[in-house]
């Protein structure tokens, strides 16, 4: 039995739990509702959930438990040299399911019994040619070993199967069964029901903090399995990056970092003028309607997917860079620059700095202007010297927020910096950043015990370190000295 | 004393706001210029983003139509069916091989016939005016139906993407000299046959139906396999989503105990929301793929990684809308007896849900158009087949629309340029739908307490 049809046969019992469980209240309270501690549909609940919960509990242990065991059955066919060596057993197991998928395949194309299958032997048939036929290509012949192994893991998750569908179905009935028992008139079964129910509440909240776990612990033991093969100080003062997939790179972080923060410097230089600015006009000058037209239209721009900014920047300004400062200018002939990269990122950071900026001065209170104008000052002098430095804080936060997107931006970098490590000061050349080697190490076929694929890991978890580190940073400013008006 | 005060020389005021002076002319030039520098960084901006739109869909727009040349072809049973017996699984040993000859032969003959002069050109050059996709699709014609054995009627088949191009004015005698796909004899002959009327421009829904096709053919690239992959995605982000981040919201807003747990979950979820997309890629090879062992480029794995990365913003706008539900709603359930998860699930909930429904379709969007994730867990590569109908289908390798911007915009030929813009059309065309169901329903249901 599927788990798909097993998962609908417990949700069959569950709903057979809520219609015995409402109708057995009602009937327990003879009819008189009003005897019910709580209302019918919750004896229903009550019965549903624990028919569901402890099925499902059995199901879930009962598949993280199988394969282990199936394995120790199956390593018992092999020698035990075979076993010890991990990666090769891995390999060797992969085969073993290979094999048994194949004669089920076969079983089930009708070229063999299922009787047949369970005796067939390498000496009197072609095992090979036959899976062949069944649309499952091995590599290899298959070993008399593997065979056998493969026949008795069809055994056991045959048997599998049968034992997780009758422990699944008894939990689920089990748990019925007390359900109904415990359906009295003065049983609590709303109390329970909603005691449930937080509980799922709590174990979706935790999940934000899974994923943080799960982002740092996949993170840091794959960096920590690179750093074995690779010594961190070559790594963090490196001042070469040139991977070679024969072996003996030279994996320097050192022209990532610079590639990176000369591409977000760039891009600050772009986008904090233009955003400031756009905040000022909207903040202090445009009319309601203007700033309800305006407002909107700006950040368009950060609605836009960052892979089209890419093409932009890979399409029209790359080309219009070289051709018109580049070229000239004798900077160059790289369409891909460190330039190019970093006005598009300026331009979609834009919206980014001016939305929160643009908050920032309407949190600044009225009467800090009004004082200042009534002192004499024109608009630009109030602005200039009061607004400004009263929202600096927030807007250092906001510029540092920009920052740490600009470091994380992957598309853009990806389609318009180019991919040579270069320590260079031109800003015409093809420069190469953390996330753009991120995505080529771990990219296409990989073999995640080579140094050249674990240092995206390497290159991911400092990357995390430094955004989250701006990102804190930049919170911390923010929220200090915005309280001061409030 | 009157005398004296009189006899005094009026102090002349050094300068007033009545009378204009030379600093008061210069701040208000400042004032001027400062307001010019607002204005002039908004229109940068705009200019900007209209340059980027406007470059975008003129090299896009061509994508939607596409060159097919047209004449008779008979279906002959001595090439298509050798063992002359209608035999599906016989005539499936026929390769395309054998079908672009029978319709090169077929184009060639109608060529002479119509009496176009093909003087100066070989063989190879006017079979190569038809696209390398074209038998394979005529195969899978004549396979689905055999009762069209020799019969005759006249086929549309895809134009060789150089003559595409040459139709759209992106190949031109110049380039055609240095291009090895293509000879100015050629786009000579193209024009000869648009002038009989054989070879004209139609609107492409190929485009949004095919697969990617590869390298040599850019003509036949469509986007169908990437819609699915992507529609796919969002529907099992909305699944996973949506259950967990309302009941994330709930939880935070309405139960949790101001405790230590509580706030490293609030910290959590804001410090999510900042962290760099390819992070969560990162995050979804390490977890997903190497440790759960789901296939690569599945959209499951997509989706999922996706959720992870959305649901902060989903978390955020989800919590505002239950936070703008006024007290007094959860004061009057309390009052006539309701239970603190009855008051939530009857009454806050109810009246937050337009707001969560923007705020979950503004997340998908986001969702929608985010690419590095998904390089990285496999979904840029080539994927020839349609995945299959779910379940199993969420399980099949497939690509999401961004990411066949990115693999076309990364191919060499300036014709996947096309394509890769045409796919951004489409993408935008998703978002901008996304969005206005997102402003219409806010419009429709905005509440003021």
């Amino acid at each position: 039995m599927t788990i798909l049809l097993l998962v609908t046969v417990v949700l069959v019992i569950a709903l057979a739990g809520f219609v015995l469980g409402r109708a057995r209240a009602i009937s327990r309270a003879s009819g008189n509702v009003r005897v019910l501690h709580s209302l019918p549909g919750y004896y229903g609940w009550h019965a549903a959930l624990m028919a569901a919960l402890p099925a499902f509990a059995v199901m879930l242990l009962w598949l993280l438990i199988q394969p282990l065991v199936v394995e120790r059955q199956i390593a018992a066919f092999f020698p035990e040299a075979a076993v010890a060596d991990e990666t090769a057993f891995t390999l060797t197991m992969a085969d073993v399911r290979r094999v048994a998928g194949g004669l089920d395949a076969a079983v089930l194309a009708g070229l063999v019994t299922a009787d047949q299958a369970a005796t067939l032997s390498v000496d009197s048939t072609d095992v090979r040619a036959l899976l062949g036929q069944a649309g499952v290509a091995l590599g290899a012949q298959v070993t008399p070993e593997t065979l056998e192994a493969a026949k008795e893991y069809r055994g056991l998750v045959a048997f599998g199967a049968f034992g997780r569908m009758i422990a699944v179905i008894a939990a689920a009935l089990v748990g019925l069964a007390y359900a109904l028992s415990v359906t009295r008139p003065d049983f609590w079964a709303r109390n329970r029901v909603e005691a449930v129910m937080l509980g799922v509440l709590v174990t979706a909240s935790s999940i934000a903090i899974l994923t943080t776990v799960g982002i740092i612990w996949s993170m840091f033991s794959e960096s920590l399995n690179f750093f074995r093969q690779y010594p961190a100080t070559e790594f963090f003062f490196g001042l070469t990056w040139n991977p070679q997939f024969r072996g003996g790179s030279d994996l320097g972080f050192i022209p990532l970092l610079w590639g990176t923060l000369y591409i977000t410097v760039v891009s600050m230089i772009v986008a904090v003028p233009l955003g400031l600015f756009t905040a000022i006009y909207l903040a202090e000058y445009a009319s309601p309607a203007a700033r309800s037209i305006i407002k909107p239209l700006i950040e368009v721009i950060a609605g836009i997917p960052t892979v089209v900014f890419g093409l932009f920047a890979l399409v029209t300004v790359g080309p219009f860079l070289r051709d018109y400062f580049a070229q000239p200018f004798g900077f160059g002939n790289s369409g891909s620059s460190v330039m190019t990269a970093g006005l598009v990122i300026g331009i979609l950071n834009i919206p980014f700095i001016s939305s929160l900026a643009d908050d920032i001065m309407n949190a600044v209170p009225q009467s800090l202007r009004d004082g200042s104008y009534g002192l004499g000052a024109t608009k630009s002098e109030t602005i200039r010297q009061v607004v400004l430095p009263a929202a600096l804080p927030g807007i250092v936060g906001a510029v540092l927020l920009a920052a740490s997107r600009a470091i994380g931006e992957t598309m853009i970098v990806t389609m318009g910096a180019g991919a040579a490590a270069k320590l260079d000061l031109n800003p015409f050349e093809a420069m190469t950043t953390m996330t753009v080697k991120i995505v080529g190490q771990l990219t296409g076929d990989t073999d995640f015990n080579s140094p050249e694929t674990l240092v995206a890991f390497a290159l991911g978890i400092t990357l995390f370190v430094i955004t989250l580190g701006l990102n804190i940073f930049a919170l911390y400013i923010v929220r200090k000295y915005r309280e001061q008006y409030e | 004393m009157t005398d004296l005060s009189a006899s005094l020389p009026v102090a002349k005021p050094k300068n007033s706001i009545l009378t204009g002076s030379d600093q008061m002319r210069r701040r208000n030039a400042a004032e001027f210029r400062f307001r010019l520098y607002g204005l002039a960084a908004i229109s940068v901006s705009m200019a900007v983003l209209a340059i980027m739109l406007w470059t975008i869909f003129s090299d896009g727009v061509s994508a939607f139509k596409q060159a097919k040349i047209s004449f008779p072809l008979t279906f002959s049973s001595e090439i298509l069916d050798p063992a002359g017996n209608g035999d599906r699984a016989e005539m499936t040993k026929v390769t395309t091989v054998g079908y672009a000859r029978l319709l090169t032969t077929a184009f060639r003959a109608e060529l002479q016939a119509r009496g176009i002069s093909t003087e100066g050109l070989s063989d190879k050059e006017i079979n190569d005016m038809l696209s390398k996709h074209a038998p394979g699709v005529l195969r899978a014609e004549v396979l689905g139906n055999t009762a069209i054995l020799d019969t005759t009627r006249t086929v549309e088949v895809l134009a060789a993407g150089r003559i595409d191009g040459y139709l759209k004015g992106r190949v031109t005698r110049e380039t055609a000299e240095r291009d090895g796909q293509v000879t100015p004899g050629m786009l000579d002959l193209a024009d000869r046959l648009t002038e009989a009327g054989m070879l004209r421009s139609a609107f492409n829904f190929d485009f949004l139906t095919n697969s990617d096709a590869s390298d040599q053919r850019p003509e036949a690239a469509g986007l169908g396999v990437a819609i699915l992959g992507s529609a796919y995605m969002m529907l099992l982000v909305v699944l996973i989503c949506v259950p967990v981040g309302v009941a994330t919201s709930i939880y935070l807003e309405e139960f949790a105990p101001k405790n230590r747990l509580t706030d490293v979950i609030e910290v959590n979820i804001s410090n999510l929301a900042a962290v760099p997309s390819i992070v969560f890629g990162i995050l979804g090879l390490a977890v997903f793929i190497n440790f759960a062992k789901f296939p690569q480029s599945s959209p499951l794995v997509g989706a999922l990684v996706l959720s992870l990365m959305t649901l902060p913003t989903i978390i955020i706008a989800t919590r505002a809308a239950i936070r703008a539900v006024p007290p007094s709603i959860r004061d009057a359930a309390l009052g006539v007896g309701a239970s603190k998860m009855q008051t939530v699930f009857h009454h806050v909930l109810p009246l937050a849900a337009p707001g969560i429904l923007t705020g979950t379709i503004l997340g998908l969007a986001s969702a929608l158009g985010e690419t590095a994730p998904l390089l990285l867990i496999g979904m840029v590569a080539y994927v020839d087949n349609y995945p299959s109908a779910p379940i199993e289908g969420f399980l099949d390798p497939a690509t999401a629309l961004p990411v066949q911007v990115y693999s076309w915009a990364s191919r060499s030929d300036p014709a996947f340029i096309e394509r890769s813009s045409g796919a951004i059309i489409v993408l935008l065309g998703f978002l901008v739908v996304m969005n206005v169901t997102a402003i219409i329903l806010r419009r429709k249901f905005e509440r003021r307490w």
